[in-house]
């Protein structure tokens, strides 16, 4: 592959996590156990749209071929779509979005801080500007879940039990492949593989202050950056892409 | 805006009486001075303002439900991030004015419960449905237009806390509404499909919008007090008519049909005649017989229901805290 590909493919992935979050904390929209939820949850949907724009259109000029965010976002079918299985995960409750949000944000605010030095200045500035916006997240989220972890017993069993069915999503975050070790290479984005143990740690404190069981790293499932995903993604893009694809080349 | 049903309800209508304090108060009022929380207040001045607030907080609530059905389905990702911005407007909206509705002395908790009982009214238009991508153009550009025009007028209403909120409210209103027009406005640049979608969004939206007013001047019972205690500046059908006037010039610019054979320029008024709206129809919408009035109010008492062991968790949680700091 080419460094023109590698980076391609690199720039999708981090668009791709970011716009499939993003439409899944949408979901929450008028839906939230309390109000100041609601609105924090559509504020943290639109950052991950705004840096879903950010990487896909740099995605898109990379690879030349003239395709936008938009064409990137809404007419490409699942097999092409990069994101890890953990972000497509479905809302279910409040404590297993918070499980989810808290899972990847926790590994997102490392990779950020690694790509915040990424010799390559665009990637570099846009990580500047969205580690602000996953620190604050990270502050509200890791606060929620200590409420719902320390709360009350059906709280506690609730989020504990989603912490036990979101782990084997996680181990998808930290393996190295093809198109990391040529980041790592070029100085453009951190190697995976280094950022576990911090993970780890702060996950681990958090889920001990939150009186939560560390779960086991069983057997971990993957192959979302592949294009191998679950079957939730059909019905996301499903909706998502349902105009774009009705009325092909529409202007909105 | 937001507000139509209270027209309805005259139990709030007493009579000054002459006492020493009303005239007092109804001087500062007359003076252009703002009421605030703690200042003496009658007690249908404040019932009546609790109404019309939390009505008014109430829509901006529910109103995120219509809306909030398109965000997945939004066509762009620019328009998602609008959209979504409008819709965490509207719930910061809904904030604002239910603290102002807290100074007056109702608990949020109580007027969540006056909502989902269906004991409090929220505004009307959101209980029709959003079956299109133009009906979000649609809503922003008339139902935020028409909120708009009623809202304007209460920047200066008497009660401190209600005017300072309609000051921001108004200027993020505006916004929405300008995007709004920027959706129909493409829309109806665009193909055949999507101009079809644009008029059918107009359609079903137009009298509706025109109904936020509430009932004409003739039917409406509690315009004169409410005027003179300066929450109301302006008569149901004076606002009705200028929303009218400005937007019937908006729908040629964007070479979209009114959906009312009878709406014309009429020279001698310098004001456009329109039809007759189906009050009928508006009457059966807010006794609960809309398309979408059990659909809104399920949402909201199952978003309720399915939160509250979260809410219960906070407070364990927070009281655990507390606990601590103080064995500490
Ligand atoms: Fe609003
Ligand atoms: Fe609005």
């Amino acid at each position: 592959m080419t460094d023109k590909t590698h980076l391609f493919e690199y720039l999708l992935r981090l668009g791709d996590n970011a716009l499939v979050l993003g439409q899944r904390l949408g979901e929450w929209v008028a839906h939230g156990p309390e109000l100041e939820e609601e609105m924090a949850m559509a504020n943290f949907a639109l950052d991950y749209i705004g840096q879903a724009r950010l990487f896909l259109s740099y995605a898109g000029e990379v690879e030349g071929q003239r395709r936008d965010e938009d064409q990137l976002a809404f007419l490409r079918d699942s097999i092409d779509f990069k994101n890890v299985l953990l972000v497509e995960q479905p809302n279910g409750d409040f404590g297993q979005t918070i499980a989810r949000q808290f899972l990847y944000e926790s590994f997102y605010q490392f990779q950020l801080e690694g790509l915040s030095r990424s010799t390559d200045t665009r990637i570099a500035e846009i990580a500047e500007r969205v580690s602000k916006e996953i620190r604050y997240h990270l502050r509200h989220t890791r606060k929620w879940v200590l409420r719902l972890g320390d709360g009350t017993d059906e709280s506690h069993k609730r989020i504990q039990n989603s912490f036990d069915e979101l782990w084997r999503f996680s181990g998808e975050l930290f393996v190295a492949d093809e198109t990391d070790n040529w980041a790592v290479e070029h100085g453009i984005g951190p190697n995976p593989e280094t950022l576990s143990s911090r993970w780890n740690q702060f996950v681990g404190a958090a889920l001990t202050e939150a009186t939560l069981i560390q779960p086991d790293d069983g057997w971990m499932d993957g192959g979302g950056r592949y294009g191998r995903h679950s079957e939730h993604l059909g019905y996301l893009l499903a909706d998502m892409q349902f105009l774009q694809r009705a009325y092909p080349a529409a202007s909105w | 805006m937001y507000t139509q049903g209270l027209d309805q309800k005259p139990d709030t209508e007493k009579q000054v009486d002459g006492t020493e304090q009303l005239v007092r108060f109804q001087a500062r009022i007359d003076a252009d001075e703002k009421i605030e929380p703690k200042d003496w207040m009658p007690d249908g001045y404040r019932k009546t303002l609790i109404r019309q607030i939390s009505q008014h907080a109430h829509s901006e609530i529910v109103g995120m439900l219509p809306e909030g059905n398109w965000i997945t389905r939004a066509p762009t990702l620019r328009r998602k991030a609008i959209l979504l911005a409008k819709v965490q407007d509207e719930a910061g909206h809904g904030l604002y004015l239910y603290s102002a509705t807290e100074t007056l002395g109702v608990s949020r908790d109580q007027l969540t419960e006056q909502l989902l009982t269906g004991k409090a009214k929220y505004s009307s238009i959101f209980n029709y449905p959003t079956l299109s991508w133009a009906d979000i153009g649609a809503i922003g550009w008339l139902v935020d237009g028409a909120a708009i025009m009623n809202q304007i007028p209460l920047c200066r209403c008497s009660y401190g806390p209600y005017a300072r909120a309609m000051v921001r409210v108004c200027k993020e209103e505006s916004f929405h509404q300008r995007q709004g027009f920027e959706i129909m406005l493409e829309l109806s640049r665009g193909s055949d499909a999507q101009r079809r979608m644009a008029q059918d969004a107009l359609n079903r939206w137009w009298w509706p919008s025109l109904m936020m007013f509430g009932p004409s001047d003739v039917d409406s019972k509690h315009s004169a007090q409410s005027m003179a205690w300066k929450i109301k500046r302006f008569s149901n059908d004076e606002l009705r008519q200028k929303f009218v006037d400005v937007t019937v010039p908006q729908a040629e610019f964007l070479g979209l049909t009114m959906p009312d054979t009878d709406l014309d320029w009429n020279e001698s008024r310098g004001h456009y005649d329109f039809g007759e709206i189906d009050w009928q129809e508006f009457y059966e919408v807010l006794k609960g017989n809309g398309p979408c009035n059990r659909e809104r109010l399920a949402a909201r008492q199952s978003a309720h229901d399915d939160g509250a062991w979260v809410r219960t968790a906070a407070v364990a949680y927070a009281q655990k805290q507390k606990r601590r700091c103080q064995a500490a």
